[in-house]
Formats: structure tokens, sequence, C-alpha cells
């Protein structure tokens, strides 16, 4: 990137937070996706709305690619610079601005990590249910551009669904402001949620405000096996059908399962297919109730074990197994592949079996975990990337598993976004007309192509 | 370096949120998984060798607390250390490190009398006229660190004064080789006299071996491999001769090392046997909490515990020094918000990189005065010195003891 331009990015963040050496670009080159490399010409670190603003502007002018990022833990390769581009890292624009307790909603800066912004309003009572994965790390900013989903999807829904209000720099500099703390508001497009899961194609969050609810009151966990896969995922449509929705509603198989159990000992029978981890909450009547129900289906089901929490403790005990799947799965390989592959809930069964059966086809070692009551799986590959042959059978299983998905009625991506790692599955999901508007839409806000290029489609 | 420790990095992130280093500069360079980017970067040859790329990797406080959240069990804190190692191979020690690490350290006598001058320069008061004064402004920086870190001295190293043998007290349950460490013994003898008398009340025989050298710590920091192994060999040369149950150190860094001789010796056998007796004080104190709850009078202290990187991300123990201070009668003991991130003090890191190093310590103060406690407690040589400086500068002072301070003065009747 040449250096006039790299002195301009100075003037406006300073210099010590302008990178341009090449051991800094290094370690920019790549996010939480495996095989996808690319080294940004600049990295910058705004402190504020204002720089981004101007930072904005200034890339606008010159034609400067510019790409957002938080944390870096993007699973999709969305946050990865291009080699002429501007990386924007979001970490120091980190306070929470407000928590207003009359219209229970939070605004924060986009670099808040979620699991900081969790802290301060359960220290008031009240709760922001969206908990990807990577809460402890990941940005606020980042978890809205690609609509982050988590453990308690089921019932509390995914992040779109606590956005109200946002602030984002446009590619001319200028700030656009949609939505508020009003809680109906019906003016115009929504483009509060068209922004939503735009993995910062189309603006920049300089703000988000999200609505938040009042802190469950109870909660009980459950951990139950199940000798036989079918009568797993029977359970989970069962559980739902009989109108308990659990908080969170886990699922892992058995390569998992035999992972977790050698790396762990957590004490995980190694004759079971399928492992459920059930969390439900609420008023503490309910909270009862819904637990005698889950356990009456689990039952029917013919679970073999069926181990409920006393306490805070032992909950956090019996979570420690699906806390510790990706952990177990990632020290098997060096390299280990995380697709987010949703389909309905009722076929999880089918697609677990797919995925299993795909997984023998092609010798593969896939263990699937995930989010069975939203229908959101991590059919995860463990693999070594040296071995380029392996890898190829990892891409054409991958490639199987997702057409299934779409047969099913799902989708390509549950949680992590299209990025660059899933733009040539987006057509077969939205079709041509679908491709079209997106552009229309892309081109409204960032005519001339600076924002994130090369992501999404 | 193996390449496949490398590429084992799956990029996660977890790390991030756990690096001091990343906390204060929210920079991929100066996080674990960057540091490990980089590492690789050079073994694939995209990247050089640079004087800027070192500086980046020298950035790391080796606290380990990336170890700790690793899911795929990357230790990029060690990575580090190990690629200090090998950058040094074959590559003479500059003098001042053949000086402190060849001819200092492996020998506790000539360790003692070199900072004999020191006890005297404070107990002549000559050290209260230097300091007001500020006559060290005229010495590099580097020294007026060092000398600030300097609390107040003993007046004999605990290796001089303590019996070879101290007998149990009451009916004998095993014997205890006890580890002094440099400075437990130089500079914080009252605590290691607590140890092995709280070990003696609790029925163990305890051995101290004059003879013991430096755990090798510092040459691993270093770089020097050779001097590691040397003293690793010598004791477990000196401690095969007694019969012991555990081999007890209460300072975190050489419980982390004695642990590891195993380790660096493969082929020694005894040497796999004395890492496997080695314990933190904390560790065998714990086993025997009940006992000792027993034999505790009440101190109404407000108490918070920091977590030693060497303790808690090395040795993983973390549970067992907040189960002693719990167990003292009327002790308000306050969780410290992130317990386990390193306070700066690094081996030399405070002395070597003043400006992160300070940086770091800011936090930890901060979170410190946030729990309203008026004792800080940990286990460990270098953050009693780099904490009981800081913390004395605050209004009111808040004091730094190490958990066997604080058990022997509750002890009945009182050790102290």
């Amino acid at each position: 990137m040449d250096v006039s331009f790299i002195s301009e990015l100075k003037s406006i963040v300073g210099e010590e937070h302008t990178l341009a050496d090449k051991e800094s670009l290094a370690c920019y080159g790549y996010d939480s996706t495996p095989e996808y490399e690319s080294r940004p010409g600049a990295v910058v670190l705004p402190a504020n709305e204002e720089e981004i603003c101007r930072i904005m502007a200034r890339c606008h002018a010159a034609g400067v690619p510019v790409t957002p990022r938080g944390s870096g833990t993007n699973l999709s390769g969305g946050s990865l610079g291009r080699p002429e581009g501007v990386v924007v890292q979001t970490s120091r624009l980190n306070s929470i601005v407000e928590i207003d307790e009359e219209n229970l909603t939070a605004t924060v800066q986009p670099g808040v990590v979620t699991s900081a912004l969790h802290r301060a309003v359960e220290a008031k009572g009240l709760f922001y249910p969206p908990d990807p994965g990577s809460m402890n790390i990941s940005t606020i900013g980042g978890n809205v551009a690609e609509n982050a989903g988590g453990l308690r999807g089921l019932k509390y829904g995914v992040t779109a669904d606590y956005v109200m209000g946002l602030h984002t720099a446009l590619p001319d500099g200028s700030l656009l402001r949609t939505g508020g703390k009003a809680v109906k508001d019906v003016a115009g497009y929504n483009l509060n949620q068209l922004l939503v899961s735009s993995e910062g194609t189309l603006g920049l969050f300089t703000e988000v405000t999200v609505k938040l609810i009042p802190k469950p009151q109870a909660k009980k966990t459950m951990l139950v096996h199940f000798p036989v896969l079918e009568n797993a995922a029977l359970a989970v449509s069962h559980i739902v059908a009989a109108r308990v929705i659990p908080a969170t509603l886990e699922f892992m198989d058995r390569v998992t399962v035999k992972c977790i159990e050698d790396y762990a000992k957590v004490g995980l029978p190694l004759d079971v297919e399928a492992v459920l981890l059930i969390e439900v909450d609420g008023h503490p009547a309910q909270v009862e109730e819904d637990a005698v129900a889950v356990r009456r289906i689990c039952a029917e089901h013919h679970c073999s074990s069926f181990q409920t929490a006393a306490d805070a403790d032992e909950a956090l005990k019996l979570a420690t197994a699906r806390r510790v799947a990706l952990s177990s799965l990632a020290r098997v390989k060096p390299t280990t592949i995380l697709e987010d592959a949703t389909v309905p809930r009722s076929c999880i069964a089918p697609m677990v079996k797919f995925i299993q059966d795909t997984a023998r086809k092609y010798n593969l070692t896939i263990g699937t975990f995930g989010h069975a009551g939203d229908g959101n799986l991590h059919p995860t590959c463990l693999t070594d990337e040296r071995d380029k042959d392996e890898i190829a059978r990892a891409h054409k299983a991958f490639e199987e598993i997702f057409d299934t998905a779409l047969a099913m009625g799902g989708t390509i991506t549950g949680e992590h976004g299209v990025g660059l790692s899933k733009k040539k599955y987006l057509p077969r999901l939205v079709g041509e007309s679908g491709i079209r508007v997106m552009q229309g839409i892309k081109q409204a806000f960032d005519p001339t192509g600076i924002l994130n290029p090369g992501k999404v489609f | 370096m193996e390449y496949v420790k490398l590429i084992n990095c799956m990029r996660c992130g977890m790390c991030l949120p756990q690096c001091p280093t990343y906390k204060e500069t929210f920079l991929e360079t100066a996080s674990p998984r960057g540091r490990v980017a980089l590492m690789r970067k050079i073994e694939e040859g995209d990247l050089e060798v640079s004087e800027r790329l070192l500086e980046y990797l020298s950035l790391c406080l080796d606290c380990q607390a990336c170890a700790s959240a690793c899911p795929c069990g990357v230790n990029a804190g060690e990575m580090v250390a190990g690629y200090r190692c090998e950058r040094r191979d074959g590559k003479e020690l500059s003098t001042m490190e053949n000086l402190i690490l060849r001819r200092l350290l492996p020998h506790p006598d000539r360790l003692e009398a070199a900072t004999a001058p020191m006890r005297l320069y404070q107990r002549t008061g000559l050290q209260k006229v230097v300091r007001k004064l500020g006559i060290l402004k005229m010495f590099p920086p580097t020294l007026e660190r060092m000398e600030g870190l300097l609390p107040e001295l003993p007046v004999k190293p605990l290796r001089q004064t303590i019996d070879e043998v101290t007998p149990a007290v009451g009916p004998e349950r095993g014997t205890i080789g006890f580890f002094l460490g440099c400075v437990m013994s130089l500079v914080f003898s009252e605590a290691s006299y607590a140890t092995v008398k709280l070990l003696s009340s609790l029925g163990y025989r305890v051995v101290t071996p004059k003879a013991q050298k430096c755990c090798g710590a510092p040459n691993m920091l270093s770089g020097d491999r050779e001097g590691l192994l040397d003293a690793a060999r010598f004791n477990v040369d000196l401690f095969a001769g007694h019969r012991l149950d555990f081999i007890v150190t209460d300072c975190g860094g050489c419980g982390a090392e004695l642990k590891k001789y195993g380790h660096h010796l493969e082929d020694d056998s005894r040497a796999a046997t004395f890492s496997a007796q080695v314990r933190d004080i904390t560790q065998v104190l714990a086993l025997h909490a009940d006992e000792l709850k027993a034999k505790l009078n009440p101190l109404s202290l407000k108490v918070t515990y920091h977590d030693p990187c060497h303790i808690a991300h090395c040795q993983g123990i973390r549970q067992e020094p907040r189960t002693l201070l719990r167990i003292v009668p009327e002790l308000d003991f306050r969780e410290l918000p992130e317990a386990d991130a390193c306070c700066g003090s690094g081996g030399t890191y405070n002395i070597e990189k003043p400006e992160m190093s300070d940086r770091v310590l800011r936090r930890k103060v901060e979170n410190i005065k946030a729990t309203g406690a008026d004792v800080l407690v940990t286990a460990n040589p270098g953050c009693l010195l780099q904490l009981r400086k800081a913390l004395a500068q605050e209004t009111p002072p808040i004091r730094v003891l190490h958990v066997t301070e604080v058990l022997a003065a509750s002890l009945l009747p009182p050790l102290l």
C-alpha cells in the first residue's frame, strides 16, 4: 500500500494505531476460518465513531477497499482484508455506552466483547440472550454483522431478534441511523434488520442498541444419553411438540462423545450414539413442570441415562461435556473444519445419519454436535491440511452435506455467515433473483464497491 | 520448532481475552495466536527473522494463560520460550549472563554473599539516603527499577538459619524434602520458615538439603539450556539420597520447573520420580485442610488472592490456596476479578519491558483495589516483589503476604 495513503491513515487514527509492517500484516492475514488467507495492505484501530467515518470517507475517495474486523473469530473468512485494502479493527471501541433499565435496552460500541455485555446487564438482573460459542472473544459488532446464534437460540432466538438500533458508517463517511429504542417502528423499509447479517458489505457499525429481557429466575440442566441416534432426534422433536421450549437443546454424536471422553474424561459412556444437553429456564414452577415433561419424553424414547443437576456447580459439570466438544475434536488432528449446516429440526436424525454415511464414504472423521433444538448442526471434519487428498475429500463431503441440507429445506449457514467459504452455495439457496436483489441493495449502499469486496457474492 | 505444533493452532482466538499483552494493546502481534502465526510464517519461509519480529515475540510474558485457554492444547507461551532457546543455540552467553546464570545462581553461598551488600545497604540507612537524594537518577533506568523492587531483606537467608532436619511435631506421618528456591530463601525467608513450621506441625519431618541449587528456571528463560540441565542433574542427585514422600516448594516458579525435570532428563528415571514427588506447599496443606482448620485462630482480615501464572497456568493449582484461605476463621475472602491474569512481573520482564509490565500491573492493582481487601495473598516470589512494591504505594497501603504467612499468623500458637 502506498506510503502517502498510510500516512493519511496515521493522521486520522495516530501512528501507534496504524499497522503496515509486514510482520503485523502477516498477523491479520487470517481469521478463524481454516484454509483462507489474505494479507491486507494496512490495519487501523480507530478510537471512535468519528475516526471510522473519516477512514471511510478517505478510502471511498481513494477507491481503497475496507474490511471491518472485531476479534477475528469469523468462521467464513468474512474478516479477511484485501492486499490493496484496509482492515478496520474495532476492539478499541469497547465501551458500554448505556444500560437503560426503563426501556430495557443496552447501547454499546461495536468492539464490546459479547460476554462483557452479558456480565454488565446480568449485574442489573437483566438478560441479553444471544450467546455464540465465541462469546468470550467475539464482539457485538461482529455478532450483528454475522447475525450470530448460540446455545440459547431455540427459545430466545438469534442476534437479529435483539438488535433495535444501529449507527452505521457508510462509504462516503456519512452516518446512517436506523431503528432506536421504540419497540414499534414501521417507518419505511426495515433497514435495521437488513444491516444485521450484512457481513460488513453495507456499512461499518459504530454503535449498537440491543433489546434486553428480564433474567430468568430459575433454570435446570439435564444431560441425557441415547443408545440409538433416531431416538435422540425424535426426543428433540417430541419435546418441542409437547409445547416445552428449552432454552438449550444441544446434541452430540458418537464421534464427538468418544473424542470428549478420550480427552476430557467427563464420564460419558462410549456405547451411546447421541447425548443431549437440555436446559429449561423461566419461572421456578414452570421450570419444574418442564423438567418433568422432558424426563418423561426422554424415557419414552429409551434414553439409557438421565442426569439432572442439583445446583449451579453440577449444572456446570453437566454442561462441560457440550462446552468441551469443539476442544476435544480439535485436539485429534491439526486442521478442524467446522461447518454450520442447518435443517428444519424434524430433519435432525436423517441429517446426522447422512453426515455419518458421507464421512464413511469419503473415509473421513466427522464429529457432529450442535444446536439440535433449532436444527443448527456443526459437522466438524478432522483433517491435516498437509494431506491434500484428505482436504479434497473433505470439500467433496461438505458439498454433498450442504446440497442435502438444501434439499431438506435447510440452509448453507445457520450462524457463521456466507463470507468467502459459502459464497459458491448462496445462489443454490436464494436463486438468480435473490442474488439480483442483493446486488441491487449492495449498489444502493456502496456504489463503488469498497465495502468488504468479494464477500457473500 | 516442530511444524505440527504450529499448525495445531486453529486460530479460534480463545487465547485472546486471556493474554495480558493483547488485553492492553488489542494488537494481533501481541496475542498468542499472532505469535504462533509469526513463528509459523518463519518456518514456512514467508517471513525472515527480523529485529522487529523478535521484538514482537519478546513482548510475551510467558504467563501461559493462553495454554489454559487453548482448546487444541497449543502452548503458545512455551513455544515462544522454546523459540528463544533455539535461537540461542550455538551462541555464547554474554558476560553478564555468564556471571549470573553460571557463576552466581548455581552457587547459593555466592548468591547469598552477593546480596550481603544489599542487606548492609538497607540496614545502615544508606538506602533511605540514596532514595531521598535521587542518586539513582544518575544511573541507567534499569538499575533504578531493580533498586525500587527491592523490599527490606531479612537479616539472614533461610538456608543459613534453617536446620537440615526439622522434626515432626507429634506422631510422624512422613518425610518431606523442602526445596528452598533462591528468592524465597533470600528475600522471603519468613514465609519459607512458616512453610517448614506448618509442615512439621502437621506431623511431617522436613529435610532441607543445604547444598541445593537454583531450579534452573532463570537459565531456561534466558535460553541457557545447558545451565538448566546442570541444575536439574544436581538437584535430582541431591534429593535422591533421602527417602521422601513429597518434595515441597513454596515458590510457584520453582515448582513449575521442578515438575519438568522428568521431561528434561528423559534418560534418568530418578528425574521422573523426583518430578512426580514435587508439590506446591498449598497442595500439601490442602490435603490436611480439616486438621489444619482445627488449629487456626480467627484473623479478621479482608483478603483476596492473586493466582501466580506458575501456579495456576503452569501447574493447574487454583482451588487449594482458596481452600486454605477459607478455613481461616473470621477471614473475609473476596474473589479477585481476573485473578489468574499475570501481574507483569514475569521473571526479569518488569526490568526489561518496563512500559508493558507497568500497564499489566496497573490493571492488576485496579482489580485488587476493587475488591476492598486489605491484604493481597499470593504464592510466588516474583508476584510478591512486584505487588508489594505497587500496593505499598496505595492509600491506604494494601499488605501483600504469602499463603503460608497468613496460615502461620493464624496457627495456634502463632508461629511468627
